[in-house]
């Protein structure tokens, strides 16, 4: 594994069951500052999940029974004195589907952080719309048309105007669960360097079913199977010499 | 690949010349497509029929009730001095007394005191006639002798009878005198009533609509009151009338036959409307938009308030108006609790005696003159036309605050 990588977050020994069903088994991993971890593995083996704990959006799902911890910063986020709401506030989430607001662009973005007390009403909001728009490679595509509704976008523009509004709220860490695989391969294209972009800034976790989009962009993978964490490491030892048969196996298309 | 190789088979031995190239030959299609046919015919007359109804039963109300809309004046000579003041049947010439509407010779005494100068003149007017003079010139049944007849005869050929818009239908309440009665105090009772029914059952039916579908945990005691809710909408209306008439007026005392009472007898039945068309419109939301709000680190209410509400805000009005629409056509519960009493006078308030639209309708069916037949259906055709704008507007509310995905 990579030497001198600060770990932001820090799971350990995580189970999860939904009703009476563990999804999750014993998870320990993790995650370094500023890299971009990506979380393989076939359909149903739990990577959403594991990725909605990062940010207790599974508190949001009554049947959900939560065990270990999940430290980011020093605190563990499943704390009784950590609220929910600031957890998500400083790990934000993009989501498959892209899912703007049925408000105008601008609105999409200065909501959150309007609510937040991030900016007041007026220039500085104005500013930080900008910013975030910028920063998600949107701004050339919609500065003349903040007032239109976001939905009136393409798919792709969608979702980087999604990106746009979780940066806008500054978070340090970033999940996303297949952001791209609604998406052509041009906006996906696209994302994929904002990512290489963002990392500097955010901690980035994201779910990708697509094998060469995990090679291309991701610092560290993870191979989840069934509930479990199979292997993880960085991408390179991951894709080329991985240590067990099962990664091998799923990264060569034998299953999965 | 077998079936349509014996297909073919079959339709060469039967020497259809057209079918033995063809590849396509199905022999079943024939008798498919006719019922098929046969099928779109009954459906067709099933909705012919049902419109053919509507449209007849329309037709008989317009033709039944625009008569209403008009009311027979004559001109006569009115005398007013102290004597007339007192006995208003002296303001007129004998011949005419039995022709001319009682209610306006009560009016007498007002009109002097609006215009003094009319004391102690004598001055032709056009006065409301009898509404058996108005039905004989409608060419309805009349009971009128023949003396008046004639009368009414000679004064039509001097062009002193005129058939003019019926106003009183709109600013009169009920009377005995039946070319004197009017809708008003019915419509401004309904118009009260359903105030009343908005202001509680909107805000309750929303509330509790967003509480179940957006803060309770789907257990038992939730589906319980869900179940309730249903039961709730199937409780036929006359029993609300019972509680109504228990709670409100022998419980908590509120006036009898008030608009409060009615109104609050309504909300009670269009609460269950409410809150299963608001409980769909919210459902119908897209969950994207909640995970978005939440993943932004968005509390509960904000997500509800500012993204949820205002797209299921169309579906909650549109619910809202067909609920009341509903009330305002219910007549059975507000019997119960005596808004069908003998209403002349327009309430002021929700506190004051009053009559509904739909009552006021159920009192005039049930009376023998053709003049109260006729504003029978006078009074179905305001009551139609306001339920028919109602629909129109919910579907345009609908229509202008759908979001476009
Ligand atoms: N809300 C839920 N209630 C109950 N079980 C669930 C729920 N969500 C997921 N599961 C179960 O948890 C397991 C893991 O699901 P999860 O969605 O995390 O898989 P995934 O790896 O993201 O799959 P995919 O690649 O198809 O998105 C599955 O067996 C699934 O059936
Ligand atoms: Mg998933």
């Amino acid at each position: 594994m990579k030497k001198n990588l600060k770990t932001k977050v820090s799971v350990k020994d995580l189970n999860l069951y939904y009703g009476d069903n563990q999804a999750l088994h014993g998870i320990t991993m993790a995650i370094y500052e500023n890299q971009i971890t990506a979380l393989i593995g076939p359909s149903g083996c739990g990577k959403s999940t594991f990725l909605r704990c990062l940010n207790r959006m599974n508190d949001l799902i009554n049947s959900v029974r939560i065990e270990g911890d999940i430290v980011i910063d020093r605190k563990n986020i499943y704390d009784r004195d950590v609220d929910e709401v600031a957890v998500r506030k400083r790990v934000g989430m993009v989501f498959q589907q892209p899912n703007p607001f049925p408000k105008s662009i601008y609105e999409n973005v200065a909501y959150a952080p309007l609510k937040h007390g991030i900016v007041k009403k007026g220039p500085a909001c104005d500013e930080l719309v900008e910013k975030s728009l910028i920063q998600a490679g949107l701004w050339n595509e919609v500065k003349d048309k903040l007032s239109e509704p976001g939905t009136s976008l393409s798919g792709g523009q969608q979702q980087r105007l999604c990106i746009a509004r979780t940066i806008a709220v500054q978070p340090d860490v970033i999940l996303m669960d297949e952001p791209t695989s609604a998406l052509d391969p041009i906006s996906t294209e696209k994302i994929e360097a904002l990512m290489l972009e963002l990392k500097k800034d955010y901690t980035i976790i994201i779910v990708t079913h697509n094998m060469q989009q995990a090679g291309r962009i991701a610092d560290m993978t993870a191979f989840f199977h069934m509930g479990d964490l199979i292997e993880y490491d960085d991408t390179e030892t991951i894709f080329i010499n991985p240590t067990l048969k099962k990664t091998e196996d799923y990264i060569t298309g034998r299953y999965g | 690949m077998n079936t349509s190789k014996n297909n073919t088979a079959q339709a060469d031995k039967g020497g259809k010349p057209s079918a033995r190239n063809n590849p396509f030959c199905d022999p079943t299609l024939k008798s498919r497509h006719v019922r098929s046919k046969l099928f779109k015919l009954f459906t067709f007359l099933s909705i012919t029929f049902a419109i053919s109804f509507l449209l007849f039963f329309l037709g008989d109300m317009i033709i039944k009730g625009l008569p209403a809309f008009k009311q027979t004046y004559i001109e006569v000579d009115v005398t007013y001095n102290d004597k007339t003041i007192k006995s208003t049947r002296r303001a007129i010439d004998k011949k005419y007394r039995k022709v001319v509407s009682r209610a306006w010779l009560r009016n007498i005494p007002r009109l002097v005191e609006q215009n003094p100068a009319l004391m102690g003149t004598t001055q032709p007017a056009w006065v409301l006639a009898n509404s058996q003079v108005d039905q004989y010139l409608k060419g309805h049944h009349y009971k009128l002798k023949d003396k008046y007849r004639k009368l009414i005869d000679t004064m039509n050929q001097d062009g002193k009878v005129e058939m003019r818009f019926n106003k009183n239908f709109f600013t009169h309440g009920d009377s005995k005198i039946p070319e004197n009665s009017g809708f008003k105090s019915a419509i401004v009772g309904s118009v009260l009533t359903l105030i009343v029914t908005m202001v509680v059952a909107f805000p309750l039916g929303v509330m509790t609509a967003v509480y179940l579908e957006e803060f309770a945990d789907d257990n038992r005691w939730t589906q319980l009151i869900e179940v309730n809710i249903n039961n709730l909408a199937a409780i036929p209306s006359i029993l609300f009338g019972l509680l109504g008439l228990a709670v409100f007026i022998n419980l908590f005392g509120m006036p009898r036959s008030s608009p409060l009472v009615g109104g609050l007898t309504l909300a009670l039945m269009t609460l269950p409307i409410i809150i299963v068309s608001s409980r769909a419109a919210l459902r119908s939301v897209p969950d994207s938009i909640r995970q978005a709000g939440y993943g932004l680190g968005l509390t509960r209410v904000q997500v509800v308030q500012d993204h949820v509400l205002p797209l299921a805000f169309p579906g909650i009005m549109t619910g809202s108006i067909i609920g009341l629409a509903q009330a305002m056509g219910e007549t059975a519960p507000l019997i119960i609790i005596g808004m069908i009493a003998f209403i002349p006078d327009t309430p002021g308030s929700i506190f004051e005696a009053a009559t509904v639209m739909p009552a006021q309708i159920f009192t005039w069916a049930g009376m023998p003159e053709r003049a109260y037949i006729e504003r029978t259906a006078a009074g179905i055709m305001v009551l139609i036309s306001i339920l028919i704008t109602l629909n129109a507007l919910a579907i345009y509310l609908r229509k202008k605050f759908e979001v476009k995905w």
